[in-house]
């Protein structure tokens, strides 16, 4: 049974790639279904996965990294046998052949679960990404205090 | 088994997470008392239901075969 003064989870998602995303949603939906109430930090790669998938940066070097390194759930690869895209191909084409949910419903549903997006600052800032290229879901652009508040009284933390 | 059911959730055909998901979701809109029919073809369901009921404190009234899938029944406790 949950401890009902700690029943929160917080999971920071790092990672970009396809497979550790979708590893990330849905443990959050696991979480989130469970009644816990669930916050997604999302930080550096991980931003990808709340792009709305528009070309980013300001300068040469953002402008480069938005165009090599673009966001957005549709055209992030997996961590491993991506082959410029062919893999990404691939790893679509058998989750569709066997039912499973592709990664935008598994976001609109965590949406509609009540999970929090939070966006760090300092990752987008590097990175050159401005809240009008998150999704307009994403609840609040913050630091790594709010991370620690939000880990520190919840009974689950995961790092992906 | 004989057991009055009030919210039918069909999830034939959805994988994990889905059928929690949507389990989840049903029970928000449901009465303290009610009772959920799930009918799931996965596999996981079969622990997965369950332990989302111990999870959640919400009872497990059982699970019965129906041709090639599954219904789970859930009553709803508060």
């Amino acid at each position: 049974m949950a401890n009902k003064d700690n029943n929160r989870a917080t999971i920071v998602l790092f990672s970009g790639d396809f497979d550790k995303v979708f590893a990330a949603f849905t443990i959050a939906i696991g979480t989130a279904a469970a009644g816990m109430d669930t916050t997604m930090f999302v930080t550096f790669w991980g931003l990808k996965a709340i792009q709305k998938g528009n070309l980013t940066g300001k300068g040469i070097m953002g402008r480069m990294i938005g165009l090599m390194n673009r966001g957005g759930l549709d055209v992030i690869g997996p961590s491993k046998f991506n082959f410029g895209g062919i893999g990404r191909w691939m790893f679509k084409k058998m989750m569709v052949d066997k039912k499973i949910v592709m990664l935008p419903e598994m976001r609109d549903t965590l949406i509609d679960l009540g999970v929090h997006f939070l966006a760090c600052k300092t990752s987008m800032d590097v990175m050159e990404i401005r809240r009008e290229d998150l999704i307009d879901e994403v609840e609040d652009i913050v630091g790594a205090a709010t991370m620690v508040e939000s880990a520190a009284n919840s009974s689950l933390q995961y790092f992906i | 088994m004989e057991i009055k059911v009030d919210v039918v959730q069909d999830s034939l055909g959805q994988m994990c997470p889905m059928p929690i998901a949507y389990l989840a979701k049903n029970m928000r809109t449901m009465e303290a008392g009610q009772v959920l029919e799930i009918q799931s073809d996965d596999d996981g369901a079969h622990a997965d239901i369950p332990a989302w009921c111990k999870q959640t404190n919400n009872e497990f009234l059982g699970e019965e075969k129906s041709g090639d899938f599954y219904k789970y029944y859930i009553k709803k406790s508060s």
